[in-house]
């Protein structure tokens, strides 16, 4: 590489990591217990469980499921509904203002069985809801999230160059050569350069997914758009049923539509992911990947019976995907650690990074490096 | 010949760990029980080799 390639890649390199660094740290503390934010939740809401029936008690019906849940807030609209494939025991019904409204909702847990309500938690609050809004806006909505996403890309970018750095650096050196008995700043060099190309694809593809998840709201607009209108086009300018016929119904119908699918979840009428006249019942496959993807299909509200049915375009199954690859929620609890220790090893990468810099700037240092030789810096 | 040689020693490892890396992360993805397996070994090798050079004196 020609010296001005290196001072060239090197200038890159510490820009695009200067610009992210502080919400790159962010990140990685905010996302650590978010790893683990299944088990937490669970712990700090140990006290839901399914009441004691008898072994071989029928489910309640979705429809009892769902007017237990509005008997406790008559004012507010029903959303979404779903239930666990590891707790099928309990359903989770979102309940808001408005159909659209993302800000204030509700979940009401319910008892399958008994259709009683089981509790009221909120995942929105504490320590976690703190977690998790820091980690995908800011408190900023969609802005925050998309500003989330350009840091994102310029962490990708300090990854690529850091790597194009690496080779003129480890030139003399062997692999995971750290020279301990020399300064500080070489011996944090060489942890920088072994931590980083170690966890270099781990950190790219985390990267990368995440950058891809803060497009989330986007790509359903975009799928409302596209695919979604072409299937809701037979009902332009019919009018909205007053009376909704039966969710158990529908779902049976949407089940029988796709026998080798289960239920994921039911996004009610008039929802982002739904329409004025459909409950959209969003059918998952069984096996592991499958299971990621779903298949909306659309029951007509006032009938329920089906009226389409399409397999998701391929930018929604890219997003689909993408979450697992950035939550590291997909090989049991032994990946969520491994993915802990990574996330800790990349937060060893950028304070590291950032003490290079701040190092770099100390007179004493800088002549301490002419003296040693130690090449080009970071 | 040697530029290349150079080269080979200076990515083998990190090549061998990368492409490991990323066999974890798929298979995972695409299957479950002995695929978990795998990839909690392959995810873990780069954390193992890294602790490993930093315990290594020079």
């Amino acid at each position: 590489m020609t010296n001005t390639a290196l001072r060239r890649w090197s200038w890159i390199h510490k820009w695009t990591s200067l610009v992210c660094t502080a919400f790159m740290l962010l990140l990685c503390l905010t996302g650590l217990p978010l790893i683990f934010s299944h088990e937490i939740n669970h712990w700090l809401h140990s006290d839901l469980q399914p009441q004691a029936v008898p072994a071989g008690t029928p489910d309640a019906s979705m429809d009892q499921v769902l007017a237990a849940a509005q008997a406790r807030h008559p004012a507010l609209v029903p959303q979404f509904m779903s239930r666990e494939a590891d707790e099928p025991g309990m359903w989770f019904v979102n309940l808001a203002r408005t159909a659209t409204d993302r800000e204030q909702t509700h979940t009401i847990v319910i008892d399958a069985r008994t259709a009683a309500v089981l509790g009221e938690p909120r995942f929105d609050e504490g320590f976690m809801g703190l977690m998790l809004n820091l980690h995908i806006d800011l408190f900023a909505g969609l802005p925050g999230t998309l500003f989330l996403g350009l840091m994102g890309l310029l962490l990708v970018l300090a990854i690529a160059s850091g790597v194009v750095l690496y080779a003129p650096f480890m030139r003399k050196l062997d692999f995971g050569s750290v020279r301990r008995d020399r300064s500080p700043r070489v011996r944090w060099l060489d942890l920088h350069n072994l931590l980083g190309i170690v966890t270099l694809v781990w950190a790219g593809v985390v990267g990368l997914t995440g950058v891809i998840n803060t497009l989330g709201e986007p790509v359903i607009k975009l799928w409302q758009l596209d695919q979604m209108a072409q299937m809701l086009a037979p009902y332009a300018n019919k009018p909205v049923a007053a009376q909704r016929a039966s969710l158990q119904a529908s779902v049976h119908a949407a089940q029988a539509a796709e026998p080798s699918m289960r239920l994921g979840f039911v996004a009610f009428p008039g929802t982002d992911f739904s329409s004025k006249h459909h409950y959209a019942v969003f059918m998952q496959g069984q096996q592991p990947l499958t299971a990621r993807l779903f298949k909306p299909v659309l029951v007509d509200a006032s009938t329920a019976s089906v009226t389409d049915s399409r397999e998701l375009p391929w930018y929604v199954t890219a997003l689909l995907i993408s979450q697992p690859l950035h939550f590291g929620d997909y090989g049991g609890l032994p990946m969520k650690v491994i993915w802990a220790l990574l996330d800790l090893a990349t937060i060893a990468v950028l304070g590291s990074g950032l003490y290079l810099w701040i190092a770099r700037r100390q007179p004493s240092s800088m002549a301490e490096e002419e003296a040693g030789g130690e090449g080009a810096a970071a | 010949m040697r530029g290349g040689k150079r080269v080979w020693g200076i990515w083998r490892v990190p090549a061998a760990l990368g492409v490991l890396t990323a066999s974890g992360l798929v298979t995972a993805l695409v299957a479950d029980g002995a695929a978990d397996v795998w990839s909690w070994l392959a995810l873990a090798t780069p954390l193992v080799v890294a602790i490993g050079c930093m315990r290594r004196r020079v």
